[in-house]
């Protein structure tokens, strides 16, 4: 073999040996350079620097993954199912692409958004702008949405399946629930599904109007939904909503009075939130 | 005379062996807990039960050691399930992963190597009162807190995510005790944080990895809660979940964002995560499972299975950094190398 190859790999057998060092215990890995390299040093001044701006109102290009964004994007999804939602058609936020956030002198903020929204029942999706202003100020005055560049998933046609419900439940039928939409395990019977939707879209109106900065709601649960007797051609329903604001975690209730047709859409008469009630606490023992 | 032999063997059949657990279906309380003994059972050499805590109504607080025989010390996972009482599809995720990591060591390398080199410590239910309680009734199903009495006698619960002892009561809390998000008389006033506190705190050198299982929202959220703190290896935190965030994609096709909670979702202090990294377990997320809104808490059933594929992806991922971070990485790269010097050496021959 000859001596010089033997030292070479003599040589190369130290350096072998050396790293194969059993490391036990995430602080002593660094020291293992060759294997995982630590990630470089942060700039925690950078990071501090990022964060302490996003806690004063984030104004600029936004983080389509961060909550301000995320935030305002929610109240499009909001806005398109109260203007256009039916018992056929729901409308969800799919993401959020780009943002840009800036204040309007003294009236308020204002978000401009590059979202794809998704028509749950068809499974469509669309990408959309949209411009939603928080309006500041003493008086709880509500966020106004803006939407373009959307015209497909709006156009989306469910006229014969809403005629069809309309007619059914004008004439024969009548709705009055049994059961929460979901159940508890997610359920909905199928029969009942297109009037969760018709409560969600009701559901939008409140959630549209309550909206803030600092909130994110989603309808939880449907506690019942009933059909009352008219003396127009509209249908008409009571219900009663569960609704859950993200960031205090709260589940407000609210009752709603609202009518529907094909041709008018949804309509709110009167909403209602009920008192935060705890009966169920108070009546409860431990079990 | 056949006939009645053949309904003896159906009779016994049956009796002898059990119903398949169903995993794609939300359960009790007591079924989980007979499910956890059944697998202790099953699979006496490699699962334990540890019960290592009491509830406020003074139920036992357990969880599930699973890890394979070693000589050599071993290191630690930490997950737990149904902090918050109505996230029903946590608990289920964990007793999904349990069984995952059961079917797959026999066969799979990686593995049983993990299993070997660690233990599992998998509590399903950790708020068990919480949990029992959203199972009570319809109007109950929403029931986010544990069942301890608040100040007054006139309110319930704690959230017990927000009574760790890790900037406790500083931000994201109310001081009503109403509130979801009352974080209790002070830090670890609650007997099931106190159980996670001192079961993790007194082997928190043995832990690479701390997951705590939520829903919902599709995120994975890193540490801290609080918008003044940033974790020592926040770039490493970004970088691992964000490729446990793809890992999910690749499942299903579901979206989850990665980051701080006060970036991604919210602002908040006593956080068990926020805890588990101040007792520097590297690797301390907080997963908030499907959806996104449409049917939040009451997750249909249909979605618990590809809910649980895309989150195990995930966890799996995050585990298998940690596990490789820790034993492989040296051994790997020698082994490389070596296997370059033979070569080399048989050319100089």
């Amino acid at each position: 073999m000859g001596l010089r190859r033997a030292i070479v790999l003599v040589a190369l057998m130290e350096v072998t040996w050396s790293l194969n060092v059993t490391t036990i215990g995430p602080e002593t890995v660094s020291t293992d350079a060759s294997a995982h390299p630590e990630p470089a040093e942060e700039n925690t001044e950078q990071k501090e620097a990022a964060a302490a701006e996003e806690d004063v109102m984030a104004t600029g290009e936004l983080n389509p993954n961060h909550y301000p964004a995320q935030r305002a994007a929610k109240l499009v999804q909001h806005y398109l199912n109260a203007r256009y939602g039916s018992p056929y058609k729901l409308f969800g936020l799919k993401e959020v692409h780009s943002g840009n956030a800036e204040e309007v002198a003294d009236s308020g903020r204002k978000y401009q958004l590059e979202i794809s929204v998704h028509e749950i029942i068809s499974n469509t999706k669309e990408k959309c702008s949209a411009e939603v202003f928080f309006p500041s100020g003493a008086k709880q005055l509500s966020p106004q949405v803006q939407v373009s560049a959307c015209e497909e998933i709006l156009k989306l046609d469910a006229k014969s399946e809403e005629q069809a419900l309309y007619q059914q439940y004008k004439t024969n039928k009548t709705v009055r629930t049994e059961e929460r939409l979901p159940d508890s395990y997610g359920h909905i019977d199928p029969e009942m599904t297109p009037f969760w939707h018709l409560s969600i879209v009701a559901s939008s109106f409140i959630m549209l109007k309550e909206s803030t900065e600092n909130t994110l709601y989603n309808v939880a649960q449907v506690a019942n939904i009933t059909q009352l007797a008219t003396e127009n051609d509209q249908l008409k329903f009571d219900c009663h909503v569960l609704l859950h604001e993200m960031v205090s975690q709260e589940i407000p209730q609210w009752k709603l009075l609202f009518t529907w047709s094909p041709a008018e859409g949804v309509k709110v008469l009167h909403t209602e939130q009920l008192p935060h009630v705890h009966e169920f606490e108070k009546r409860a023992k431990p079990n | 005379m056949t006939d009645n032999l053949e309904t003896l063997y159906f009779f016994l059949f049956f009796l002898v062996n059990k119903v398949e657990y169903d995993y794609f279906q939300y359960h009790p309380m007591e079924e989980i807990s007979s499910w956890m003994s059944q697998m202790a059972k099953q699979y006496p050499d490699v699962v334990a039960i540890v019960d290592y805590g009491k509830s406020y109504e003074n139920r036992t607080i357990s969880l599930m050691r699973i890890g394979l025989k070693s000589d050599t010390k071993k290191k630690a996972i930490w997950m737990d399930c149904g902090i918050h009482a109505r996230e029903w599809i946590a608990p289920a995720f964990c007793q999904y992963f349990v069984r995952q990591i059961l079917q797959t060591y026999k066969t799979d390398a990686k593995m049983e190597a993990m299993m070997t080199n660690m233990d599992f410590y998998i509590t399903p239910v950790l708020n068990v009162d919480g949990y029992m309680f959203s199972w009570k009734n319809s109007s109950t199903r929403l029931w986010r807190k544990n069942r301890s009495p608040g100040p007054s006698g006139d309110c319930y619960g704690t959230d017990l995510n927000r009574n760790f002892d890790a900037n406790w009561g500083t931000i994201g809390v109310s001081s009503d005790c109403n509130s979801d998000i009352y974080p209790g008389r002070g830090p670890i006033s609650e007997p099931e944080a106190q159980a996670v506190t001192y079961f993790v705190g007194s082997r928190k050198e043995d832990f690479l990895c701390f997951l705590t299982i939520h829903s919902y929202g599709q995120l994975l959220l890193i540490p801290y809660g609080h918008p003044d703190f940033t974790a020592s290896n926040y770039n490493e935190l970004m970088k691992v979940g964000e490729e446990a965030a793809e890992a999910i994609l690749k499942v299903h096709g579901k979206k989850y964002r990665v980051g701080t909670s006060p970036a991604v979702l919210y602002p908040n202090s006593g956080s068990s995560r926020d805890w588990a990294r101040m007792q520097d377990i590297p690797l301390t997320f907080t997963f908030e499972l499907r959806d996104n809104g449409t049917y939040g808490f009451e997750l249909p059933q249909e979605e618990i299975q590809p809910t649980c594929e895309e989150a195990y992806s995930g966890a799996l991922h995050i585990i298998t950094y940690a596990h490789d971070k820790t034993f492989n990485g040296a051994a790997a790269t020698a082994a490389a190398l070596w296997t370059t010097l033979l070569a080399l050496g048989v050319h100089l021959m």
